[in-house]
């Protein structure tokens, strides 16, 4: 059956396909990424295991820390594991925007409006 | 005149139609639209359970002293065991990358070698979920909450005033007969020892159990141990409110009930997502050994599956930070 919802010399689109040499540098960037992910994990768990949770400025440190490495760790995966990183620019706005601005959205409302009848955000303390 | 175009626009900027502008197919953009969709459900889910930990009152459990335990180990390993389990899926992750890669090689041979790979760590995964689950239900050895405040010392010397209501938690030995003592099973008696105090249960075998030591602060602090008179002191003041390892209505871990429900509902429901994304994997598994693909002529279906595979991985990084790190 003809499709017609490729285009031509896209190094995605289903009639083209990898030559080796390709697919060698893909597999060195896959590995390369694999390593990143583990070293990150062991970091996020070693910290877990050594700081206790406190009423501290160090903890709070720690727990924003917990969240960074936790989203350098989800853009590896959803760039070069799910390689939206290839795709067309537009393809990428498509996708990430709309989840940006809901979630972004759903947790200003969960900060600000969920607490105010505490008379003040006790989320980032 | 108002609505009409004043401005020509020029034909390389104007998409044509024919062609996807997004140079994907169509079953491609559908996948990545469900796991936007899918994402956002997972995100509330977060969401929720981060807004309902930040407004509660009484002190969150502390995930490196709920999770510290090794199958068929002792001792404690905190995170030990949820560091494997996300170790297991990140390396699935991997294996289905280079699935898809060997597919776009047009490689049988490479597809269905990893793509049987990502299989076994998908199971692999689901095994130790079960495990976890079954400890989280059964627990270690239970607690009750006080019924006055009471003032002790513990072990090592520190003083503690302790309130009506606070959690105390007892041994494994122990628990595991006041779990049928407490819920009046004639079998199981209370009887004065020696040290103080002894749960019986008569039976084919007769178990006994002393009350050594009780712990405190177990979950939310550095847990303290208290034993001899001063144990008998926390033990007396007893109410009838027993809590052994966790179910939907009751929870060892927390005085707050939303803590074991928030466990299950999101660890379930992710564990929900790598069952099915592990039968979708059997699936394409079959269809590339029988040459389905081959036929085919391109290996998109592997692509698609990888997709949603990666955002199982995905969702339990956000679940492995958001539960058992902060």
């Amino acid at each position: 059956m003809e499709r017609d919802d490729l285009i031509v010399n896209d190094s995605y689109s289903l009639n083209s396909h990898h030559s080796e040499e390709e697919g060698a540098a893909i597999r060195k960037n896959v590995w390369k990424v694999t390593a990143i992910l583990t070293l990150l994990t062991t970091v996020e768990v070693i910290m877990g295991i050594y700081f206790k949770r406190a009423e501290t400025f160090t903890w709070s440190m720690i727990k924003w820390s917990f969240v960074i490495l936790t989203l350098v760790k989800a853009a590896y995966i959803v760039l070069v594991f799910m390689h939206l990183g290839d795709e067309r620019p537009n393809l990428k706005k498509v996708v990430l925007a709309p989840y940006m601005m809901f979630i972004g959205y759903l947790l200003f409302i969960a900060i600000t409006e969920g607490f105010a009848h505490l008379g003040n955000s006790t989320l980032f303390q | 005149m108002g609505g009409e175009a004043t401005k020509s626009i020029s034909k390389e900027v104007l998409w044509g139609g024919g062609q996807s502008p997004f140079s994907v197919s169509y079953g491609k953009m559908m996948m990545w639209y469900f796991l936007v969709s899918d994402a956002l459900t997972f995100g509330g889910l977060l969401t929720a359970y981060g807004f309902v930990r930040a407004s509660s009152p009484d002190a969150w459990p502390i995930g490196e002293q709920v999770f510290r335990s090794l199958p068929g180990l002792d001792g404690e390993y905190p995170l030990i065991y949820v560091a494997l389990m996300t170790f297991i899926l990140i390396v699935s992750s991997v294996t289905m990358v280079l699935a898809v890669e060997s597919g776009h090689r047009n490689d049988k041979n490479g597809v269905v070698k990893w793509l049987g790979l990502t299989v076994i760590g998908g199971f692999i995964f689901l095994g130790s979920q079960a495990w976890e689950w079954s400890h989280f239900i059964h627990g270690s050895g239970g607690s009750y909450l006080l019924a006055e405040n009471v003032s002790v010392t513990s072990d090592d010397g520190q003083t503690f005033d302790l309130n009506k209501g606070d959690a105390i938690y007892m041994d494994h030995d122990f628990g595991h007969l006041a779990e049928p003592w407490s819920e009046g099973n004639p079998m199981v008696s209370l009887q004065d020892s020696e040290h103080g105090i002894k749960l019986v249960q008569n039976g084919e075998h007769t178990h006994e159990a002393e009350l050594h030591a009780l712990t405190i602060n177990k979950y939310i602090e550095n847990e303290s141990h208290v034993s001899g008179d001063q144990a008998m002191k926390l033990w007396n003041a007893r109410s009838e409110s027993f809590s052994f390892g966790a179910n939907m209505h009751d929870n060892e871990y927390a005085v707050q009930q939303s803590y074991a429900n928030f466990f299950f509902f999101i660890t379930g429901f992710h564990g929900f997502h790598v069952l099915s994304g592990v039968v979708i994997n059997i699936i394409i598994f079959f269809m590339a050994y029988r040459g389905v693909f081959e036929r085919r002529k391109h290996y998109e279906m592997v692509e698609k599956i990888g997709l949603y595979w990666h955002f199982v991985d995905l969702v339990w990084v956000f679940v492995f930070t958001f539960f058992y790190l902060i």
